[in-house]
């Protein structure tokens, strides 16, 4: 058995490689698709001031791509160097969306933002344009993939555990291509990542609008980010409701946690804005309710219960039992490979093996677990719902304050013409608003599948590779270390580019 | 066009095999300019010339090692699982060096104080010096086996250490791979440069591809003493994979095996030497582009004699014998290589095809001059 500190430490270390590398992964997806539309106004109208615009943002975007490619290397290695028996339990499937992201998305991207910064005086307009495009169309197809696979994680359909080779493997490619939870989820990122380009695009030229630079430039820019901006956030918000409905259904202890929904109620639910959760008791010690809403928004009927946590635990139980059949049947199997009648049996308590998994935790045999450890492991099979109930509601306040301001800034900027100081200021101290979001979206979406690490199929305490404790504080300090040094860099670079404006960069001389 | 499950693991072995030489041939070259730059650029514009010599391509070149990693995922999940977490400091060190690479290129010549310049340069060796030797080394350590063990969960427990890693066998398989690709940047850098800069390059392809010839024949003598590894017991090549169903024997010379039953195989290790020689002559007759058909030629041999050799182990287990990986018993289910199979049929020659476009389109020589007079729109 791995000891706890691994498990913890392997936690701890994907989270913080994955949120830093979440820090810059929006800004180049959003930002390769602004690039895009001001080179396709370059080619269009012919006039300088986009071609300017797309080789400063260009720029920025350069001095952030560095780090995504970066930090993503090591999201691809971590799978296998901390997340072994994951990766074999179930690389059978998981697998395949990365290896087709790097067939697909990440070559064309990558091919292709070389000639972005080095073909322009060796292409023509309309070629380079094609390039731009490429790009952008590799950086969205690599996040498509990327969620598709992380789909697979909320809701893995479409495969099934083969005891001859004791893992997970693909029973129909369809499914797992075309899980819908993963396509809502997908629009929901994408147009996140394109609200989070917007926001800094309006942020930067604010700043140069502000200190009556660069005056011209800085208006066409703003003048693009502030539509796509608008366009963007409301995509967010009704993908955001949409991913919200999906999870809804699928993953109902997800969905009752971000709510504290602790116990069945008679529908439509109650909302609850604020609550002070004890996952102990089970209750929230302190909760302001709003009748009906959260049924309403949450099933979309008004006759649809939502599941309780406690009713969901006591489901759970159910399927711990069987997981221990499962589990004991397989063992049976091993010895004798072709029994049909074991075969009948275990084909029929399969579905809830990965419960039976759970009592690992407890106990190496599972078959020997007791009531009580039957209980304990009931009770964990929910993610602790205070952080989940909090993060929800940060990021989504977030996302609705961005509303407010991109409102603001597309009336302004298409109704009245001209933006006011306070409003630039708004733009340029709101920057963070957008990456807090993602970063509370990535921890709601990840840590509310937990106790999983694969949705009822394999729990994250089992994927974990038997590294030493030792091994893990080291490359835990490392990670932190380089990715915050890298990150200081990658700031301190763009700062300084932002400052030196966009005139030194078009003279050319030093 | 279905194939059966035995064809299937094969063409994916093969896949593996394509993957990781396409990197050792594109991005290996950025490996080797990478380690070369201090040594070949010594003022401030020499190594700028160097640097944008290799870096409008230099990112998808390193996708091919991505996308290495990636199928060996898809393809060989427990190949990857076991590979990846039992090297996890080596990969580790790999992986710091990796992210030096990106950094390297795109910020170095973003401030013009020389000493962040001084900084990103050894940034930059570091990043082409450390994974072309880890590469190697971690070759060399499959030939000798890995110590792992599999449970009958496939749970995966790894007995050595770090320093384990570091044996003499393996150190010699890490020079191999360090100056072969040393010699195929010095090619390219030949290729792309003039005058000193393109001298200094002709200098280093001989001293790198002799020293790496050297190591290479040094470690295929060691090899014929060196402890291979047999699979004893009836080999289900379309059966379900489970590495724990079969038995395994190791003893001194077995990686030699195949070439006894297929004398043909000798042609491979015999290429390496014979390609390595032109390369040479080709890049005293001042032919580099020749000169770089023929060290892809020799860089391609030197792996695939690794991979002939050890065939049909992937990862030999050389503290729990039974349990090493071959390509019979550590594949993806045979639906997912079938899938995989036609991804990799439909995309890679796309990839091929744009990649060769955007190498004709930044085809030509990069000069002093040129960098002088682009401060801004090169790095």
């Amino acid at each position: 058995m791995i000891s706890e500190g691994v498990i913890e430490l392997s936690r701890w270390q994907f989270a913080v490689t994955a949120l830093y590398h979440f820090l810059f992964v929006p800004l180049t997806l959003g930002l390769s698709l602004l690039l895009a539309i001001m080179e396709s106004c370059y080619v269009k109208t012919g006039q300088q001031v986009y071609k300017e615009m797309t080789q400063f943002w260009g720029k920025l975007f350069g001095i952030n791509f560095a780090v995504g490619v970066s930090t993503g290397l090591a999201m691809e290695f971590q799978f296998g160097m901390n997340w072994s028996y994951f990766s074999l339990y179930v690389g059978d499937i998981f697998g395949a969306p990365l290896a087709i992201e790097s067939l697909v998305a990440f070559f064309l991207e990558s091919t292709f933002v070389g000639l972005f910064f080095f073909g322009w005086d060796k292409l023509t307009k309309n070629q380079h344009l094609m390039v731009t495009w490429l790009l952008v169309l590799g950086s969205t197809l690599s996040s498509f993939n990327i969620l598709i696979a992380n789909g697979w994680l909320q809701n893995p359909h479409g495969a099934e555990f083969n005891y001859q080779s004791m893992r997970m493997e693909v029973l129909d490619f369809g499914s797992l291509l075309f899980n819908p939870d993963a396509w809502v989820k997908f629009a929901h990122t994408a147009a996140a990542a394109y609200n989070t380009a917007a926001a800094f695009v309006l942020a930067v030229s604010a700043y140069y609008l502000l200190n009556n630079r660069e005056t011209d430039f800085a208006k066409h820019s703003y003048d693009i980010a502030a539509k796509f901006g608008l366009v963007a956030v409301l995509l967010v918000i009704v993908m955001g409701d949409e991913s919200g409905y999906s999870v809804g259904k699928i993953q109902k202890a997800k969905f009752a946690a971000i709510e504290a929904e602790w116990h069945t109620e008679t529908p439509p639910a109650a909302f609850t804005p604020i609550a002070f959760p004890n996952q102990e008791t089970m209750e929230n010690d302190f909760a302001i309710t709003v009748p009906w809403v959260l049924g309403i928004i949450g099933t979309r009927s008004l006759d649809t219960p939502i599941i309780g946590l406690t009713d969901i635990v006591k489901e759970n139980r159910q399927r711990i039992r069987n997981g221990i059949k499962a589990y004991s049947l397989l063992q049976d199997l091993r010895d004798d490979k072709h029994d049909p009648q074991l075969l009948a049996d275990f084909a029929r308590y399969k579905p809830d093996l990965g419960y039976g998994l759970l009592l690992k935790a407890y106990t190496e045999k599972v078959t020997d677990a007791s009531e009580q450890q039957i209980e304990q492991a009931a009770k964990n099979s929910i993610p602790a719902v205070a952080p989940l109930f909090w993060t929800f509601r940060i990021m989504v306040g977030c996302g609705f304050t961005l509303l407010l301001i991109s409102g603001l800034t597309f009336f302004y900027t298409v109704i009245r013409k001209t933006s006011p100081t306070w409003l630039l200021k708004l733009n340029l101290y709101a920057v963070p608003l957008p990456w807090i979001a993602s970063e509370m979206g990535w921890f709601v979406s990840e840590f509310g599948r937990q106790p999983w690490a694969v949705a009822n199929v394999l729990p994250t305490f089992l994927s974990a590779s038997s590294l030493s404790v030792s091994q893990m504080v080291m490359s835990l300090i490392a990670y932190i270390a380089l990715y915050s040094l890298f990150l200081a860099v990658e700031m301190f670079l763009m700062i300084r580019y932002i400052k030196q404006g966009v005139v030194y960069h078009t003279e050319g001389e030093a | 066009m279905i194939f059966d499950y035995e064809t299937l693991r094969c063409i994916w072995w093969a896949f593996l095999g394509v993957l990781l030489i396409g990197f050792a041939i594109t991005g290996g070259y950025d490996c080797g300019v990478g380690v070369l730059l201090p040594f070949l650029g010594k003022t401030d514009d020499e190594r700028r010339v160097i640097l944008n010599a290799s870096a409008p391509t230099w990112e998808g070149n390193q996708v091919w090692l991505i996308t290495a990693g990636g199928a060996l995922f898809a393809a060989w999940p427990i190949a990857y699982a076991v590979a990846f977490s039992s090297l996890y400091i080596a990969l580790f060190l790999t992986l710091f060096a990796l992210w030096l690479r990106p950094l390297g290129f795109d910020y170095r010549s973003k401030m013009p104080n020389q000493q962040w310049r001084d900084w990103w340069d050894k940034a930059l060796f570091v990043g082409g010096f450390v994974p072309a030797l880890i590469f190697g080394v971690a070759f060399g350590n499959l030939l000798k086996g890995i110590p792992f063990h599999l449970e009958s969960d496939m749970r995966m427990t790894y007995l050595g250490d770090f320093f384990g890693l570091l044996n003499p066998f393996a150190l010699i398989a890490g020079v191999v791979s360090l100056f072969m690709l040393v010699m195929h940047g010095a090619v390219f850098l030949q290729i792309k440069t003039v005058g000193e800069i393109q001298q200094r390059a002709k200098k280093a392809v001989t001293l790198a591809t002799s020293i790496a010839l050297s190591a290479f024949a040094l470690a295929g003598l060691w090899v014929t003493r060196l402890e291979g590894y047999h699979i004893t017991s009836t080999v289900l090549q379309n059966g379900a994979s489970n590495p724990l169903a079969k038995f395994v024997k190791r003893s001194e010379g077995l990686w030699l095996d195949n070439y006894e039953h297929v004398p043909a195989l000798w042609a491979i290790p015999v290429l390496v030497f014979v390609a390595g020689g032109l390369t040479i002559w080709l890049s005293k007759k001042d032919r580099p582009g020749w000169a770089f058909v023929s060290s892809s030629v020799a860089v391609a041999g030197i792996i695939l004699t690794a991979g002939v050799s050890m065939f049909p182990f992937l990862i030999p287990s050389n503290i729990s014998l039974n349990s090493s990986l071959t390509i019979w018993d550590a594949s993806s289910s045979h639906r997912t290589l079938q899938i995989m199979f036609w991804a990799t049929v439909i995309f890679l020659p796309i990839i091929l095809t744009y990649t060769r476009w955007v190498f004709s389109v930044m085809r030509g020589k990069i000069t002093v001059e040129q960098i002088q007079q682009n401060t801004h729109s090169l790095y």
